[in-house]
């Protein structure tokens, strides 16, 4: 059976394991969001702080993802389901670009323009509302961007610990030594990433062009 | 600002010294008054101290010792939002904010005052008119103006509350000949009606000549003479002498409206 007719006859499981996979990146990058936005923001504002979070971040991103899911498995509540490891997982991984890429944004924005907005009697929330932040967007829309196109990627192993999404037709290929099978895990997949690089670069570019 | 303090200075350094994080001194010992409704231009080469004293009088820079009195009270005492608010500041290449529209630039500090939006508006029409803007190019973002037009943005900007106080760091430095000319006649025109008290940054001794009601030379960090501007040119300091040569022999033509 080749990958087309794979697809046509079990065209409701592909769907289902894509909106799982679609689901656990979705969780994930919403969750490093709200963590990593406003970390990126505290650590350009405390002087000394931005080299050990962004560090720690780094780190991170070194562990070897299966490696990640067996150190998260002992916790609790998270570790009881494969779902809520996989999204951990992939939060901690998405941490960096937009750590990075926020602390980086602010940090572009021109000084004379900040000065300008302090010498005028800007507050400080009033400048990082008004000015920081909306300068920095594009960079820190980039940053989303990298960590959503890899943590589609990275979606593919959460299958290993039972997580679902198309890493199942991927470890289920290799299992049965299927290349049409593994096809049907990686093709959705790339399409996927590609997808979501095209439409938040669309985003970014719309938010830069103002 | 406090109206009950019409009589003494605007602004007054007072033994002013500034060190930098390094220990590098940048300012040594500044003692200046100036004077309500004069425009004093302070006067220097890069390094002189010149940005970084009129950096003082909003408090975006502290003196390490002495003060700086702003309608006789110290820039330490005052909330620094507040002082700021009461304080007009233009730099060079305007500092607008590129991603607000002209209208939204100029209107910025009435509308962090929470002026309500009818009268921000008005009072932007109003500006675009006394700094020589077009109406229709409020809706413009600031990278689709000429620099000349920037700079009039910004000026603009400076004056939008109708502050008594306008500090001014090298306004016209990044214009071309022309324009700079034309805005200086207009900055001129300006204040012979509105009468602020300007602090005018420069290392132009042109521009120094034409616009300032006084003249305060900086080098190194001194202080090194205020004088007025029709006796800047005969004055027999040394360092005047060589700025004066420096820009060339054509200055008695260049004093500027008398």
């Amino acid at each position: 059976m080749n990958f087309f007719q794979y697809i046509l006859q079990n065209h409701e499981e592909v769907l289902e394991l894509t909106l799982e996979h679609l689901g656990i990146v979705a969780a994930s990058i919403l969750l490093s969001v709200l963590v990593g936005i406003p970390l990126g923001i505290l650590i350009s504002r405390r002087a000394g702080w931005d080299k050990p979070v962004l560090g720690g971040a780094n780190i991170i991103q070194t562990i070897p993802s299966l490696a990640l899911f067996g150190f998260l498995l002992p916790l609790p509540w998270i570790g009881a389901r494969a779902g809520r490891l996989a999204v951990l997982a992939l939060t901690l991984y998405a941490l960096l670009p937009l750590i990075r890429n926020t602390y980086a944004g602010i940090k572009g924005v021109d000084p004379a323009v900040v000065e300008a907005g302090r010498g005028m009697g800007m507050t400080g929330r009033q400048l990082l509302w008004q000015v920081e932040l909306p300068l920095a967007l594009g960079v820190i829309l980039a940053g989303v961007r990298v960590a959503t196109v890899t943590s589609v990627g990275l979606a593919t192993i959460a299958a290993a610990i039972g997580a679902g999404g198309l890493g199942e037709y991927i470890f289920r290929g290799l299992a049965m030594v299927n290349n049409q099978l593994i096809l049907v895990g990686a093709i959705p997949a790339a399409l996927l990433a590609l997808l979501a690089d095209f439409s938040l670069g669309w985003m970014e570019r719309r938010l830069q062009g103002r | 600002m406090n109206p009950a303090q019409q009589d003494g200075p605007a602004i007054e350094f007072r033994n002013v010294v500034y060190r930098a994080t390094n220990g590098q001194e940048i300012l040594s010992g500044l003692n200046l008054r100036v004077e309500r409704g004069e425009t004093l231009v302070l006067l220097g080469r890069s390094g002189s101290g010149k940005t970084t004293s009129l950096k003082m009088i909003n408090d975006l820079a502290r003196p390490s010792t002495g003060d700086v009195q702003v309608e006789g009270r110290a820039t330490t005492a005052w909330d620094p939002i507040r002082l700021r608010r009461g304080i007009g500041y233009v730099i060079q290449d305007a500092g607008l904010f590129p991603h607000f529209t002209v209208e939204r630039n100029i209107g910025l500090v009435p509308r962090i005052e929470e002026w309500p939006a009818e009268r921000i508006q008005q009072r932007v029409l109003e500006l675009l008119q006394l700094v020589g803007l077009d109406a229709g190019l409020r809706s413009r973002y600031p990278r689709e103006l000429s620099g000349g037009q920037r700079q009039r943005a910004g000026v603009a900007r400076a004056l939008a509350a109708d502050l008594p106080i306008v500090l001014m760091d090298e306004p016209f430095g990044a214009l071309d000949p022309l324009t700079r000319a034309e805005l200086q006649r207009e900055f001129l025109a300006l204040q012979q009606r509105l009468k602020k008290t300007v602090v005018f940054v420069t290392h132009d001794l042109h521009e120094a000549l034409r616009l300032g009601t006084r003249i305060a030379l900086m080098e190194q960090g001194r202080l090194v003479t205020v004088l007025p501007r029709e006796e800047f040119p005969r004055s027999s300091d040394p360092l005047v002498k060589q700025y004066m040569d420096a820009f060339g022999s054509d200055m008695n033509g260049m004093r500027g409206p008398a």
